[in-house]
């Protein structure tokens, strides 16, 4: 039997509603596809299954607020049939009977919540594949039962509301990034005369629909600087640092009613910039219309936040826990320029920042990687593959 | 043929698919648009192609320093299409 749990939805997000089934018990389930679409304090999210099977029950009810992690439904893998559930009047097998859900729990853990009264389907294990630990009843214990979920999924909370929770969702992942993140920052003033007359052109041969923005430009130099910079792209999990397995931008997104979503450019270092450019469109009106999927949310592996061309000179930025890095771009503008030869110019300028994790990697490795960056942009037509 | 009020209407509807917030009695014609609106870059782009699909004009990255104000994106709309 595969568990199918609500899985993380990024580090502002530990909790949603489940808003909607997109499959019902007996569906055939592909790896990626949507299954369920859950409320979080930012947006609403279809939430994808990565394991093959059938679905075989379907445990949340809609309407269910759950803590990430939580089970939602079983699925049957290939060749795996259902354990036959009894029918009305029918007597028990003799024999102990397997229970229709199997979950791991330590015999401590069990013993533990029988002691206390918690029923061990509400909690959410958060131990080896799921386990439910003794701590996690002692948890469990502490916080007073739940009412039984309600049968029809709550109105949808006022905007006003919604805007407040997703104040408290920056705030307490933010608040933990400063709590724990030791910040160093670093920044590179990067002329982009080239960079933009490439742009320019390519934009004149090409028709509206794929022209290209400095940004996407940006986001490919910033994943191809990475490469050679893997201390920047990961992790920081139980310790110490994972890197990265691939180059997953997280984009900051800004809201037009306020707040921000940071969701990921997937593997950006290996897609040609019109691919780029077109997904990045895409994710942010994604993002602006709410329907982002899962994978989005929880595989950035570094975050970009790039101001624009409305934007402030500069911006030094929070790392998004448990990344290690953020890149900061501002205003694209023209700026007093001392070439190689001493002559003053004005040229297109963008200020680039680093802000790191002090426990991962160090100011001067920082700095090169500003360096490297300033020399990828320098080459645009290079980034175009 | 498109009169100038019909040019502006065009523009105001192409303008509340990507802000839909924006009250058109607060919109000053004669500032530059994209401050008073909030538009990024992606958002300018998807404003532009947006009276692309609805007139027809292609409008070259060339023409974007004419286009300041939404009494501008009003006459450089009449000149290319009326």
């Amino acid at each position: 039997m595969i568990e199918f749990k609500l899985p993380s939805l990024g580090a502002d997000m530990d909790e949603g509603t489940l808003l909607e089934w997109k499959v019902k018990p007996g569906d055939a389930v592909k790896k990626g596809q949507v299954i369920a679409v859950v409320d979080t304090a930012k947006a609403a999210v279809d939430v994808e299954c990565w394991q093959e099977g059938r679905v075989h029950e379907l445990v949340a009810a809609i309407g269910e607020k759950m803590p990430v992690g939580a089970l939602m439904a079983t699925l049957l893998a290939a060749g795996e049939t259902a354990p036959r559930r009894l029918g009305a009047g029918e007597a028990a097998p003799a024999g102990p009977a397997a229970p229709p859900l199997r979950r791991l729990i330590s015999p401590a853990a069990r013993k533990h919540a029988q002691e206390l009264g918690v029923e061990l389907e509400r909690i959410a294990g958060t131990g080896p594949h799921g386990a439910v630990t003794l701590e996690d009843v002692e948890k469990a214990a502490a916080v007073p039962a739940e009412p039984p979920a309600a049968p029809v999924p709550p109105p949808a909370a006022p905007a006003a509301d919604k805007a407040a929770e997703m104040r408290k969702a920056i705030a307490a992942a933010m608040s933990r990034s400063k709590r724990e993140i030791p910040h160093y920052y670093v920044a590179e003033d990067i002329p982009l005369a080239r960079a933009l007359a490439w742009l320019s052109a390519e934009n004149a041969r090409r028709p509206m629909a794929d022209r290209l923005l400095p940004a996407a430009l940006l986001l490919k130099a910033v994943a191809r600087a990475l490469q050679r910079y893997p201390e920047l792209n990961g992790y920081w999990r139980d310790g110490g640092f994972v890197p990265g397995e691939r180059i997953n931008l997280g984009v900051a997104v800004s809201l037009r009613q306020g707040g921000l979503i940071a969701p990921a450019l997937l593997d950006a270092a290996a897609k040609p910039l019109t691919q780029l450019m077109q997904e990045l469109a895409d994710l942010v009106q994604r993002t602006r219309t709410g329907s982002l999927k899962s994978s989005e949310l929880n595989e950035a592996t570094i975050t970009v936040t790039n101001l624009g061309d409305q934007g402030s000179h500069g911006v030094f930025g929070v790392i998004y826990p448990p990344q290690v890095a953020l890149v900061g771009f501002g205003r694209v503008a023209e700026r007093p320029w001392v070439d190689a030869d001493g002559g003053l110019k004005a040229l297109p300028v963008v200020t680039a920042s680093l802000a790191a994790d002090h426990r991962v990697s160090d100011g001067h490795r920082g700095a090169l990687f500003l360096r490297e960056l300033a020399e990828l942009l320098q080459h645009p037509e290079e980034l175009n593959r | 043929m498109m009169t100038e009020e019909e040019a502006r209407d065009v523009v105001i509807e192409t303008l509340k698919n990507i802000a839909p917030e924006i009250a058109h009695e607060d919109l000053r014609h004669d500032r530059p648009l994209r401050y008073q609106v909030d538009l990024d870059s992606m958002d300018w782009l998807n404003f532009l192609l947006g009276l692309n699909k609805r007139l027809g004009i292609e409008i070259p990255e060339s023409d974007y320093s004419r286009l300041i104000t939404l009494d501008d994106v009003v006459d450089y709309l009449l000149s290319k299409v009326g």
